[in-house]
């Protein structure tokens, strides 16, 4: 349903039902936007709607209701109780996607203990009170793909959040959105910068061709792992009885899901010998390289990350903070992108992430992107690397009401997030942060009062005693 | 008029034992032929759980069992009567979690070695460094096989203080691991042979993710890795059961299924719906806990769960047990130990966040809160170094909205239906097991003294305690001076290297400071003196990850020596010595 008939069916609707207001009031209340109440539907309008897939309206609006993006225009008026937002002098773009993150993560971000990681699983410790989180939010990122760091040729599972604040890790989780797992190549599987600690051999692999021998053995295992339960379903199937069926592998199952399609790599990477490697593996064993990431060596090799499929997810212009990072060049992104790679910036840091829009507005000067091309580079181009862009990454009407409102071009320097929309529900409010800071201050200092008057410490302190939760140190490689 | 004569002997036995400081009067270790063995305890006000309160009754016991209560009980003839007047009965507290009875604590590294704390190379068979787990298979941590039953020691002092503050029962955990063994109940009375104070073993099988190690040494480092194995475990030993029956059934044609020590003992554990204990502080690891356990396939209780206010409903929707930590949090001390003391979350520069006060302030409600959603819930000590806190601690969730009935409950009968015992301890009820506590007043006031505690129907007479904590410190004199500047030198498969030391010890024997090698220089985290034996805990930044090494050995003089031990179990010895001078500047 495009715009126009949407708007006619609405008007149809809104005529039927005054014309027939008594005899079908039941049914009018159970159209959902009337029957949840108008606390449903947000108008943000007299904005700049910056779409990023259908170009940029001046003096627009955005229609949400129920969590979607209604209507996109340049006259919608607006429901009777809907909430208005005056954009007057703002500017409304998608909600930024980081393609590489890893906030909201309890317990550390490496099972760095071993080469083949992959039974470790982000999903199983996203930690819903990171202030992280808070902070991203603040920076315009609605989306983030959660990985696990970079410490094994096979790291851990990963898992798209959205960055809804103040809910319960469950409901982090980006519906629908296939999950990863991380590759990683070059320096730090093979803990190239590491210290061995004394009485402890050092990890295989080493070099980068022990990398590539880590992945070829975990796939070959995992092919032989496949064979075992289909040959065990088949038998199953034909009516065998009194079979053995094989033992569940949790390391193995995440690489038979990426053999069957049903699981993305995002592979870390620095050097294009290793990006080639990589794609000759992936296409020796029959699966796609759906991202690599950091990629600094990318715009050496797009022809054959593009050829191949894979999306490119990269930094601005962080470079030359170890050997294999000295060759990254600022026209990367921009680079890829010519030569048909989709490629987005990430953060792969909590700090990063509150200015990717900075981030990406670098690439026009770097490369001479367009406006819209430097913003698909934080919207719609990571939504694509992570398959969630039927849902996200541009503004139009259908796609969820992920939205973030700026009080200037989002690249400009001066751009400052002013709210950040997750399915039409704000949260993060700028003004309204400011203004509970007095009272969170207050009600700090009362606690510590408290607990200064009740001369704490009379308790036994146990293990972890005065470590609240949210406190845990996040360790973490990019 | 015998046991007029008795009981006047008694009360002079009483009073020479007090004068004496002697704790326990009749508890030598052994029992002996001619000690009573029936007691009536006559004109008491009786909590007995079960029921309503008797304002004025008696209790009878006899050969370690109850056999009577009531307004009118009648008094056996040959009892020793004890005169109530004035004094409270109730039964005798569970500690539904403890390390009580295992002994002092003994160095992480060294009982991480000697448990499977690595690999598969069996246990401590290299005298110390385990081989590092590669993976799942490698069985981490994991002796579930263990039972604290079977790792008693009756010289832990600490059976005595749990026991003079009206706990005769204590559940005990093994320590170290993911899979550190079997829990035992265990009563807290004397005995040479500690097997006569197991009440039920194995009562339950805690299970611990974090093992304490670091992401760098050994698998499982990280926490994900931790929960992945703790699953591929369960579901390990649920598909031996089965691949075990078909085999039995139908050998030929059938691939073996490899006989695995774990995958028998936790398949058991779930054949026999036995308890597993799953450990969760905040509401966002409840919430995980409470996500993940269910696929176990095990009878189940939270443990900790001091965050549990936030997340009551969740908890009662799950519809399982919970056994609250009653060690609440409280603020690191600034400064402590004179150096590299604050650390994470406290103390230091850093302000703490708003949820960290507020979990502060409200972890004591926690109780409450559950009662109030009817979860079933008792408590655990957690660490408690005092066993008074932990009675302090429960008042403080009195305070807090717990009701008073509700707390002795979760503290009697409340414990021992989670643990399965309530058919044998938690009330005064005839037949079971006579662990009682007689208090001179409400057993929640802080003035109140324990008068007389039973221990399978064995009588103690607490000692004024003395407000002190009482943790592993079993004599030892005062601590020996580990401050000033020390040379440490010990060897690794990279030859032959040299650290530098400086501690500070406090008047308690805390000791802060750091240690510079190699490696770097990493502040003392924690560290105590305890007679000449030190245990002093440094946080080394290696590649960007903290790890803790504990340095644990002997003081002689200006002599020491020790080892290092990395949470991976890997130990290095070392010596070191202090130079004269550089002692007496920093010695106080």
């Amino acid at each position: 349903m495009n715009l126009t008939t949407q708007k006619n069916y609405r008007k149809f609707v809104l005529g039927l039902s005054i014309a027939v207001m008594a005899a079908v009031v039941i049914a009018v209340s159970s159209w959902p936007s009337q029957a949840q109440g108008n606390s449903e539907v947000t108008l943000i309008k007299n904005a700049t709607i910056l779409t990023v897939t259908k170009g940029t309206i001046q003096n627009g609006s955005v229609l949400i209701r129920n969590g979607k993006i209604a209507e996109v225009g340049t006259n919608i008026q607006a429901p009777a109780g809907a909430t208005v937002i005056d954009g007057t002098g703002m500017f409304v773009m998608p909600g930024i996607i980081d393609c590489h993150s890893h906030i909201a993560v309890d317990g550390g971000v490496n099972e760095g203990s071993i080469s083949v990681s992959s039974m470790a699983n982000i999903l199983d410790v996203l930690n819903p009170v990171d202030i992280d989180i808070y902070r991203d939010l603040a920076g315009g990122v609605t989306s983030a793909n959660v990985l696990h760091g970079s410490a094994n040729a096979i790291g851990g599972q990963t898992t798209v959040i959205k960055l809804r604040w103040g809910q319960p890790a469950e409901k982090l989780v980006f519906e629908g959105a296939l999950p990863g797992i991380k590759f990683a190549l070059g320096e730090n599987p093979k803990r190239s910068n590491s210290t061995v600690l004394p009485g402890q051999p050092r990890r295989y692999p080493a070099t980068r061709m022990g990398v590539e021998d880590v992945i070829r053995q975990a796939f070959t295992e995992a092919v032989e792992y496949k064979k075992k339960w289909e040959n065990y379903n088949r038998r199953k199937a034909t009516g065998e009885l009194n079979l053995i069926p094989p033992r569940r592998d949790l390391r193995l199952d995440p690489l038979v899901e990426v053999l069957e399609g049903k699981r993305y790599v995002h592979s870390h990477c620095y050097v294009a010998d290793e990006i080639l490697m990589l794609i000759r593996v992936a296409n020796e064993f029959g699966f796609k390289v759906r991202t690599f990431q950091h990629v600094l060596e990318g715009y050496k090799v797009a022809k054959e990350m593009a050829a191949h499929g894979a999306g490119g997810s990269t930094f601005s212009d962080w470079w030359a903070y170890k050997l294999e990072a000295y060759d990254a060049i600022p026209y990367n992104a921009a680079l890829m992108t010519q030569k048909g790679v989709i490629v987005s910036i990430n953060s792969d840091d909590a700090e990063e992430a509150q200015h990717l829009n900075q981030e990406a507005a670098k690439t026009m000067k770097y490369g001479g992107l367009s406006h819209d091309e430097a913003l698909k580079l934080v919207t719609i181009n990571p939504a694509k690397q992570l398959g969630i862009d039927n849902r996200v990454g541009s503004i139009e009407v259908g796609k969820d009401a992920d939205l973030v409102i700026y009080n200037h071009d989002p690249l400009s320097v001066y751009a400052v997030v002013q709210k950040s929309i997750i399915d039409g529900k704000v949260y993060f409010d700028r003004q309204k942060d400011i203004a509970n800071r007095a009272e969170i201050a207050k009600e700090k200092q009362a606690l510590l009062d408290k607990e200064r008057q009740a001369g704490a410490g009379r308790g036994g302190r146990g293990p972890g005693g005065g470590r609240g939760p949210g406190d845990s140190i996040q360790d973490r490689e990019e | 008029m015998r046991a007029r004569d008795v009981r006047s002997i008694l009360s002079a036995l009483v009073l020479a034992a007090c004068a004496l400081g002697v704790w326990s009067f009749y508890a030598t270790d052994r029992a002996r032929a001619d000690e009573p063995s029936t007691f009536a305890i006559k004109n008491a006000r009786i909590v007995p759980v079960s029921g309503a309160v008797i304002p004025n009754g008696t209790v009878v016991i006899s050969h370690g069992l109850i056999q009577a209560v009531g307004a009118n009980a009648t008094i056996p003839p040959d009892a020793r009567v004890i005169d109530g007047t004035g004094l409270t009965v109730y039964p005798g507290l569970i500690d539904a979690g403890t390390d009580v009875g295992l002994g002092a604590l003994a160095a992480p590294a060294a009982a991480a070695a000697g448990r499977g704390g690595g690999g598969g190379g069996g246990r401590g068979a290299t005298g110390g460094n385990v081989p590092i787990s590669r993976g799942p298979e490698d069985r981490p941590g994991t002796t579930p096989w263990e039972n604290a039953a079977d790792q008693l020691l009756s010289t832990d002092a600490r059976m005595a203080t749990w026991r003079n503050s009206g706990f005769t029962t204590g559940l005990v955990i093994p320590r170290n691991g993911i899979f550190p063994g079997h829990a035992a109940l265990v009563n807290f009375g004397a005995a040479d042979r500690t097997d006569e104070l197991v009440v039920k073993a194995p009562a339950a099988l805690p299970v611990n993710p974090q093992g304490g190690r670091g992401e760098f040494t050994g698998f499982p480092g990280a926490l994900m890795g931790q929960i992945s194995y703790v699953r591929q475990v369960f579901m390990d030993a649920q598909w031996y059961a089965q691949a075990q029956q078909i085999y039995e059934a139908h050998p030929q044609g059938n691939e073996r299924p490899a006989y695995d020590h774990t995958n028998a003992v936790i398949g058991h554990v779930i054949a026999n719906k036995e308890l597993v204990m799953f450990p969760s502080q905040t509401d966002v690891q409840i919430l995980r806990a409470l996500k993940l356990a269910p696929t176990f396939g095990v009878r189940w209780a939270l443990t900790g769960a001091q965050q549990g206010y936030e997340v009551s409903d969740a908890i009662k929707a799950a519809n399982i047990p919970v056994i609250v930590n009653v060690n609440w949090p409280v603020a690191a001390a600034a400064g402590a130990g004179g150096g590299g003391g604050g650390g994470r979350g406290g103390g230091g520069d850093t302000p703490e966040p708003l949820r960290t006060l507020r979990f502060r302030d409200r972890a004591p409600s926690t109780p409450g809160v559950l009662v109030k959603a009817a979860v079933k819930i008792a408590f655990m000590s957690g660490g408690v170094a005092n066993p008074r806190d932990i009675l302090r601690n429960v008042s403080k969730s009195i305070a807090a909205g717990l009701p008073a009935d509700a707390a002795i409950r979760a503290l009697t009968f409340g414990a021992a239906e989670i643990l399965g015992v309530s058919d044998r301890l938690g009330t005064i009820e005839p037949g079971k097991i006579a662990n009682l506590v007689v208090t001179d007043g409400d057993i929640f006031a802080d003035t109140t003294k324990m008068k007389w505690v039973f221990v399978d129907g064995r009588p103690f007479i607490p000692p004024p305690v003395p407000d002190v904590p009482a943790a592993g410190r079993g004599g030892g004199g005062a601590a020996s001076d580990i401050s000033g500047s020390w040379n440490i030198t010990f060897t690794t498969d990279q030859g032959s290297m040299q650290a530098n030391a400086t501690f500070q010890m406090a008047a308690d024997g805390t000791v802060g400071g750091s240690v510079s090698s190699p490696y770097g220089t990493a502040p003392v985290t924690r560290g105590t003196v305890t007679g000449n034996q030190f245990s002093i805990t440094i946080s080394l930044l290696l590649n960007g990850q903290s790890v803790d090494i504990l340095l644990s050995g002997a003081l002689n003089g200006n002599q020491m020596t020790g080892t290092f031990g990395s949470p991976d179990g890997t130990s290095i010895p070392f010596t070191g010595t202090r130079p004269r001078a550089g002692a007496e500047e920093v010695r106080r």
